[in-house]
C-alpha cells in the first residue's frame, strides 16, 4: 500500500519552499473541489475560473504566511471556494436579465427618461408662455433674468456684463421674479404641466 | 419519477480543472514571491 503523505505535512512543505507539495495538493483534490464549485454555478468555464481563483488565493496565502493550522487544509479551501462562489453570484446578480414570463414587463426595466409627446408639447407651451410673460418685464429686469436663468450666467458676470454693481443685479433678478409673479396673478396663468 | 430527477442531473457531475489550469498556478506559484520590508510585505512576481 502506497505511503500519503497528509496534507498537513504537504502545506508545511510547500511553505519551506517545495513547490512539488503543492502540486501534489491540487491533484489530489481537484475533483472535489472543481465538482463541487460546478454543482453550484453549473458552468464549466465558471467552475474553471473560480477554482483558479481559490488556488491563487491559497497560494498567495500561504507564501505570506497567514495561514493558520487552525483546520484542516481541504475545508480552508472549500471555504475559499464558496466565498468565491459567492461573489460570482453577486457580480452576475448586478447584470440585468431579462427573462420572460407572464408577470414579467419589459419596460419596467427599460426606462426612457425623455417625456412623452404630450408632456414635451405642454412643456413647449409653456416655454413659449413664459417667454412672452419675461418679455413684459422692464429691459433692465429682462436682461439679468435671461442672463440668469438662460444663460447660467453667476451675478459676478452680469455685473460686468451689465456695468453694474453685483449688488443691483441681484436686486433687478429679485423684482423680475417678483414682477413675473404679479404678471401671472393679474392674468390668471397657470404655468404647469400636471 | 425520471422528470423530476433528471432536471438538475448534472448538478452532481464529477468534474477536473484542465490541466492547463493546474499548471498556470504552479507558474504562477513558482513566480510568486513576498518581500518583508518595515514590516510590509511586498508581492512580486518574477518572470
Amino acid at each position: 500500500m502506497e505511503h500519503q503523505t497528509d496534507d498537513s505535512t504537504l502545506v508545511q512543505d510547500y511553505i519551506s519552499g517545495d513547490e512539488r507539495a503543492l502540486e501534489i495538493l491540487i491533484n489530489r483534490h481537484n475533483q472535489r473541489i472543481t465538482s463541487f464549485i460546478y454543482s453550484k454555478v453549473l458552468d464549466r468555464d465558471a467552475a474553471e475560473d473560480i477554482f483558479q481563483d481559490t488556488f491563487i488565493k491559497v497560494i498567495k496565502t500561504l507564501k505570506k504566511g497567514n495561514y493558520s493550522e487552525e483546520g484542516k487544509f481541504l475545508p480552508w479551501v472549500m471555504r475559499i471556494a464558496h466565498n468565491l462562489i459567492i461573489d460570482y453570484f453577486r457580480k452576475n446578480k448586478r447584470m440585468p436579465k431579462f427573462e420572460g414570463g407572464d408577470d414579467f414587463n419589459i419596460f419596467s426595466v427599460i426606462g426612457d427618461e425623455k417625456p412623452n409627446v404630450e408632456k414635451q408639447l405642454i412643456k413647449d407651451q409653456i416655454d413659449s408662455d413664459l417667454s412672452m410673460l419675461i418679455d413684459e418685464l422692464p429691459d433692465d429686469q429682462r436682461d439679468v433674468l435671461i442672463m440668469r436663468i438662460y444663460k447660467d450666467m453667476s451675478f459676478k458676470e452680469i455685473s460686468e456684463c451689465t456695468g453694474v454693481s453685483i449688488n443691483t443685479a441681484l436686486g433687478r433678478m429679485r423684482y423680475a421674479l417678483i414682477n413675473l409673479r404679479k404678471i401671472i396673478q393679474k392674468n390668471n396663468i397657470v404655468l404647469t404641466n400636471y | 419519477m425520471e422528470k423530476i430527477y433528471s432536471e438538475h442531473a448534472n448538478a452532481c457531475e464529477v468534474i477536473q480543472a484542465k490541466k492547463e489550469t493546474i499548471s498556470l498556478l504552479m507558474q504562477y506559484s513558482r513566480a510568486l514571491h513576498y518581500l518583508e520590508y518595515k514590516g510590509i510585505p511586498f508581492e512580486t512576481i518574477l518572470n
